[in-house]
């Protein structure tokens, strides 16, 4: 067989169809979100919305087992939904109001969620062994119902954050000048929550809930080393998300591998080439424009010939 | 409470903040300051470091919430009644930003964004460029606000600012350590915007190079306006009490202990 035939088998099988539309989707909705966080330096909040799932994902099956659905983790990705929902509103109002700093409270978080999810499963009869497919991942065993719900979700994902990229990169940007023009920051900020909590459910199939973060983090780390605006970073990120997505599950199709660990790991070997080429680029650019490299920043005393 | 009446008496004032008070961190920051500032004036808010001059100007923005009191600009209530479309606050600097580049141009472009669009408008890209042209930062539009200098940062909020075409300026303590072409940019800025009609509202150490465009100054002290006339003499103003050549910028500034007594009920 050749290369051009067992790609044709590949595609005409419909489990691989699945994953592929779901790889593509999630690849490219969750760097937009992943940029935006980026920006606010918090990079990690997916991971602890990620956690958070977890615990919907375990309650989710408790009451599944209750009600005598089947299968019991019916429930499951809605559990997983409103978890995450509800982890990025708090994490928001801790933020707001709170003593406490951002990463204090997405600490809480992870704890919290993995404590959760571990507790309930147990509750609801299950074993850590049940979690395992939700935390790496099971692309494979994508459903038709699962990709509506997957497609609905990366839609509405993108749309809102191409839809409002103004908005949302004003608010990112500098916080204090968007409340002192009249924009409803803490609203915005939920809204970038909300979000991330329906990328992480959305990109749970596909990567796993402990590399969620990586697919909308790893991309745009590496679209900021080679271009140089907001823009560009946010559609190179999303071109590379879907990338190393449809790639990574490619090369799961050959062989055997976990999908979601292959996609990481390509994201970061993008990176690390990225890292490695970058002083090339960067030299060449210097060229074009040179300028001097001090930062000028203010001195700490007021010299006298500043004060003129 | 004193109020102006110098300026030309517009019905409806840039600036009209009544008792505002704001507590932060527990400590009594502003304590029932008014303050008026009328159609064209170019008013400037003197005081030491953590007098509450900065707070004041952030509590009129809506940045920190007040405690009591109202504040009007450009004849709307604070919230979404004000015309955010007219306003430019510049502040004192950039955040330290994210992981992610931003150009100047989006930088400026965010500036069309307020509490009344939450989408800039077609010609967004013409007006931003315009705006950087004003502070002479054109040719470097397309650069990463992080490559910057402190100084073309701090032009590069001006146009963020002036891409609003504001009636109503608001510039933190625009002299404190910055480059000279950078502080002529601010000079220059009021100028061409006192003599259009704006209004102008500057946080300042000393009156230094804006002296001459000053009409009136507002002094806090311990949260309270102290003084509010005509600007005083830069001579005067170095022998008074609130002459300081330090700028540490401690946020929220607290009051001294011995001084607290007079403040705090």
């Amino acid at each position: 067989m050749t290369w051009f035939e067992t790609l044709g088998a590949m595609l005409s099988s419909p489990l691989m169809q699945r994953a592929l539309i779901a790889a593509v989707l999630v690849g490219a909705a969750a760097p937009v979100v992943g940029t935006f966080l980026v920006q606010r330096r918090l990079a990690l909040m997916g991971d602890g919305l990620g956690h958070v799932a977890l615990t919907g994902v375990a309650l989710g099956w408790l009451v599944g087992t209750w009600a005598g659905l089947v299968p019991q983790d019916a429930l499951a990705i809605p559990g997983a939904v409103i978890a995450a929902l509800i982890g990025s509103v708090a994490i928001e109002w801790v933020r707001a109001r709170g003593r406490t700093s951002g990463d204090l409270a997405l600490a809480l978080m992870f704890y919290g969620g993995i404590a959760g999810g571990v507790l309930l499963i147990k509750l609801a009869g299950g074993t850590n062994a049940n979690l395992v497919s939700y935390l790496f991942g099971s692309i494979s065993t994508v459903s038709t119902g699962d990709l509506w719900w997957t497609a609905g979700l990366a839609a509405g994902v993108l749309l809102v954050g191409l839809g409002l990229r103004h908005v949302l990169f004003a608010v990112s940007h500098d916080e204090e000048f968007a409340r002192g023009s009249g924009l409803p920051v803490t609203a915005i900020n939920m809204v970038v929550a909300a979000m991330s909590a329906l990328t992480v459910t959305v990109a749970m199939r596909v990567v796993g809930l402990l590399l969620v973060s990586a697919l909308m983090i790893v991309p745009v780390a590496v679209a900021q080393l080679v271009v140089g605006s907001f823009a560009r970073v946010m559609a190179l990120a999303s071109g590379i998300g879907v990338a190393v997505s449809v790639v990574g599950l490619s090369i799961t199709y050959w062989e055997d591998i976990p999908p979601g660990a292959t996609i990481v790991l390509l994201a970061i070997a993008l990176y690390a080439m990225a890292a490695v080429t970058r002083p090339l680029l960067t030299r060449r650019r210097t060229d074009e424009a040179p300028h001097d490299p001090h930062p000028e920043l203010p001195d700490d005393v007021d010299l006298p010939v500043a004060a003129r | 409470m004193r109020v102006s009446t110098g300026a030309a008496a517009a019905a409806e004032p840039a600036v009209l903040a009544t008792g505002v008070d704001v507590t932060l961190g527990g400590h009594q920051i502003l304590q029932g300051v008014d303050l008026r500032v009328g159609r064209g004036e170019v008013v400037a808010l003197l005081g030491a470091n953590g007098s509450g001059k900065s707070t004041l100007v952030r509590a009129l923005l809506g940045i920190v919430p007040r405690t009591a009191g109202e504040v009007h600009l450009l004849g709307g209530a604070l919230g979404n009644g004000v015309p955010w479309e007219r306003v430019g606050y510049v502040p004192q600097r950039l955040p330290a930003g994210g992981g992610v580049p931003a150009t100047g141009l989006e930088v400026v472009t965010s500036g069309l964004v307020h509490g009344r669009t939450l989408r800039p408008p077609r010609d967004a890209r013409k007006r931003a460029l315009a705006a950087l042209e004003q502070v002479g930062m054109a040719r470097h539009a397309r650069r990463s606000v992080l490559q910057m200098s402190g100084g073309q940062q701090q032009r590069v909020l001006i146009a963020r600012a002036l891409v609003r075409e504001p009636d109503l300026l608001v510039l933190d303590e625009p002299t404190s350590g910055i480059d000279l072409p950078t502080q002529e940019t601010f000079v220059a800025t009021v100028r061409a915007l006192h003599d259009a009609g704006g209004t102008v509202l500057v946080i300042l150490h000393e009156l230094g190079s804006f002296a001459g465009l000053i009409d009136r100054a507002v002094a806090l002290r311990h949260g309270r306006v102290v003084y509010d006339g005509p600007p005083p003499r830069p001579r005067g103003e170095h022998a008074g009490p609130e002459h300081e050549h330090t700028h540490p910028h401690a946020d929220p500034p607290t009051p001294g202990a011995g001084l607290s007594m007079e403040v705090l009920p």
